[in-house]
């Protein structure tokens, strides 16, 4: 089906229902009950799923196809929010006209930034990167937000003000991001029995479009183009010597994952209209590399997956504070009790970032191929029970990885 | 018809000369090899060919262009191939992967985004690397990944993807180095049944005497940077100055 091989149409269409019944998956417990809080089916946070999604995906199509390890993709999630803001102020709340001019300015600012740091590979490359992401945040930040010329806004983050021009911006259009009229925020609420689910127009919106470019992702995947993208990560040398320029072909790879974060960018701007300078810092271009490592760098749903993980845990660990863990642990003794709430303590709230940290640590060291090679390995042993199964089977790898 | 020239190529490394005016001319169709000791400037001499190195003087012209100044990959669509003393494949690719992509290289050129095309819908891309395959032996392997082949396998695949480009002028540098006999033997059978069925030029650089003579119709001995004398193989055998070079003065 749409030029995939089979194995390729299943994960599209798993892929697909999963997101389409996203707000049902990820609200399994009734809202009133005790478990509640481990629901991650609200509107916010299952838009952050899919637009990390996207960003992981376009930034796998660098890493995990090239090996080209850039620690600077944030620059350009954070040059398409700023883009996508930039067309709501001048031209109106529609979001299409934002998602593409923050896919083509992350397009050409991805173009410049890798032309340069290409010129240098492996940790030179990954410095280059960082140090121009870092550029990007300082100009953001303080330089290019002065009185006689504010692009961005610096600290306060931009903003739409009810003076700006919005030229296009009609009478009735709704007064926040719309698609064809329907508001970004728009929010059906199903109630069932004790459940209640939550479907959102902005989800939805991120959701088509996340599957969109997970379907060209795949295609780049499988096509001669990706095939070549993989043999620069293998060996440049033998590239070079069979007649072909392994410069343009990693540039290509850096300039569609340069677009894919300001695809990212521009819907997380359709979906709140602000762009702040802290989307652009260190720590989030170092979020998505994480994300691809955690998932299974190099295989199609890895970053995806690893993208769900980080953004599951930072959201719902964090909201465990210690009087949750009293009213868990109260069936114990009220000394251990106390003894319990106390260990878990630094791993929880504030100190999520300490469960991430070891969750990554034992990924790495156990399972190199992430989340997937996790998966992987339970299915072969799953098969490896059930003697009828085909062998030969189990042994085969994705080519891609 | 000399397809390869070489005109008093220099080539200096800081106080070292590791080539002094190395003239020498390649017939096309024919096998040639380059021989001498250890630090004569036979690997220098070839990557001058292949635009690794940049001579400081001199010309190097493959069918009357200068290949000087140009990368390797410009080199390589001109017609020249090159096979490394370790074999240089994509290990992490699987052998067919392996030979599909200099044939793409061949069409398309040194660079093609070609995203959104299919590999298996490249009908007659697919067909010659299959044949390819089937030449060298391998097709039974063609899934594998390419970095758990046998040292001599992995040999035979890098000099089918060098064939499967059609290369006017094959560089092959010690391809048997580190080779038990056998797969020496094998390799020489291989390169003799290439040149029997295509019209390649072969140049080869080698210290093994056994490969040179089972093989070169032409023989350039190289000693000190400098070529000592250029003759067929049944004369250089016996050549005076050709074991005094590898065999020192007492000799």
């Amino acid at each position: 089906m749409l030029g995939l091989n089979k194995k390729d149409t299943s994960l599209l269409i798993v892929v697909a229902i999963l997101t389409l019944l996203a707000p049902f998956i990820l609200n399994p417990f009734p809202t009133d009950s005790a478990m509640a809080q481990f629901n991650a089916g609200y509107p916010d946070l299952m838009q952050r799923f899919v637009i990390f999604g996207i960003f992981a995906i376009g930034f796998n199509i660098l890493f995990g196809l090239t090996g080209y390890l850039s620690f600077g993709h944030a620059a350009f999630l954070g040059v398409g929010s700023y883009s996508a803001v930039w067309m709501f102020k001048l031209l109106s709340y529609s979001v299409i006209p934002a998602i593409a001019l923050s896919v083509v300015v992350a397009g050409l600012f991805s173009l410049l930034i890798g032309f340069v740091s290409l010129r240098r590979s492996g940790i030179y490359f990954s410095i280059l990167t960082l140090a121009f992401a870092q550029m990007s945040f300082a100009l953001a930040y303080s330089v290019l937000s002065n009185p006689k010329f504010n692009l961005t806004n610096g600290e306060t983050g931009l903003q739409v003000y009810s003076d700006d021009p919005q030229i296009l911006q009609s009478a009735n259009a709704p007064d926040l991001p719309h698609l064809f009229g329907v508001p970004m925020r728009a929010t059906y609420t199903l109630d069932v029995g004790a459940w209640s689910f939550d479907f959102n127009a902005g989800y939805y919106m991120c959701a088509v479009i996340m599957m969109v470019v997970f379907y060209l992702a795949i295609r780049i995947f499988r096509s001669p183009f990706g095939m070549m993208l993989r043999a620069v990560k293998s060996n440049q040398q033998r590239m070079n010597y069979t007649g072909l320029n392994s410069k343009p072909y990693t540039l290509a790879a850096f300039v569609i994952s340069g677009m894919y974060a300001g695809l990212a960018g521009g819907l997380m701007a359709a979906m709140d209209p602000l762009a702040g300078a802290e989307r652009m810092q260190w720590t989030a271009s170092g979020e998505v590399v994480l994300m691809t490592i955690l998932g299974g760098s190099g295989t199609l749903i890895g970053p995806v997956l690893g993208a769900g993980f980080i953004k599951y845990f930072e959201n719902i660990f964090s909201k465990i504070n210690d009087n949750v863990l009293h009213s868990w642990f109260a069936f114990l003794p009220d000394g251990l009790e106390d003894a319990v709430v106390f260990v878990i303590h630094p791993f929880i709230g504030k100190g999520w970032h300490l469960t991430l940290g070891i969750l990554f640590m034992l990924v790495v060291i156990y399972l190199p191929g992430g989340l997937v090679e996790g998966g992987q390995r339970i299915l072969n042993r799953l098969k490896r029970k059930k003697p009828q199964t085909d062998e030969t089977k189990s042994g085969e790898s994705e080519p891609a990885e | 018809m000399a397809i390869l020239k070489v005109k008093d190529v220099s080539k200096r490394f800081g106080g070292l000369k590791a080539l002094t005016d190395v003239n020498l001319s390649v017939e096309e169709n024919s096998v040639h090899a380059i021989i001498g000791p250890n630090g004569a400037g036979k690997s220098t001499l070839l990557n001058c060919l292949v635009g690794k190195l940049m001579p400081d003087t001199g010309a190097v012209l493959f069918d009357n262009a200068s290949v000087l100044g140009l990368e390797p990959y410009q080199i390589n669509q001109m017609g020249i191939s090159r096979v490394f003393q370790t074999p240089e494949i994509f290990g992490e690719l699987t052998v067919m992967e392996n030979m599909l992509i200099p044939i793409f290289a061949m069409r398309d050129g040194a660079f093609r985004m070609h995203a959104y095309e299919t590999i298996a819908n490249e009908t007659a891309i697919v067909e010659q690397a299959e044949a390819m395959l089937e030449e060298m032996n391998m097709a039974d392997k063609r899934h594998m990944h390419s970095a758990s082949l046998s040292r001599g396998d992995k040999r035979r695949l890098e000099i089918g993807m060098c064939l499967s480009q059609n290369p006017r002028l094959l560089l092959l540098d010690e391809p048997t180095a580190g080779m038990a006999r056998a797969d020496t033997n094998n390799t020489i059978d291989l390169l003799k049944q290439i040149k029997d069925e295509r019209d390649i030029t072969i140049a080869i650089i080698e210290h093994d005497m056994h490969v040179v003579f089972s093989l070169a119709e032409r023989i350039t001995v190289l000693a000190q940077g400098t070529p000592l004398v250029e003759d067929v193989p049944e004369k250089i055998r016996g050549h005076p100055k050709v074991r005094e070079a590898y065999l020192g003065e007492a000799a």
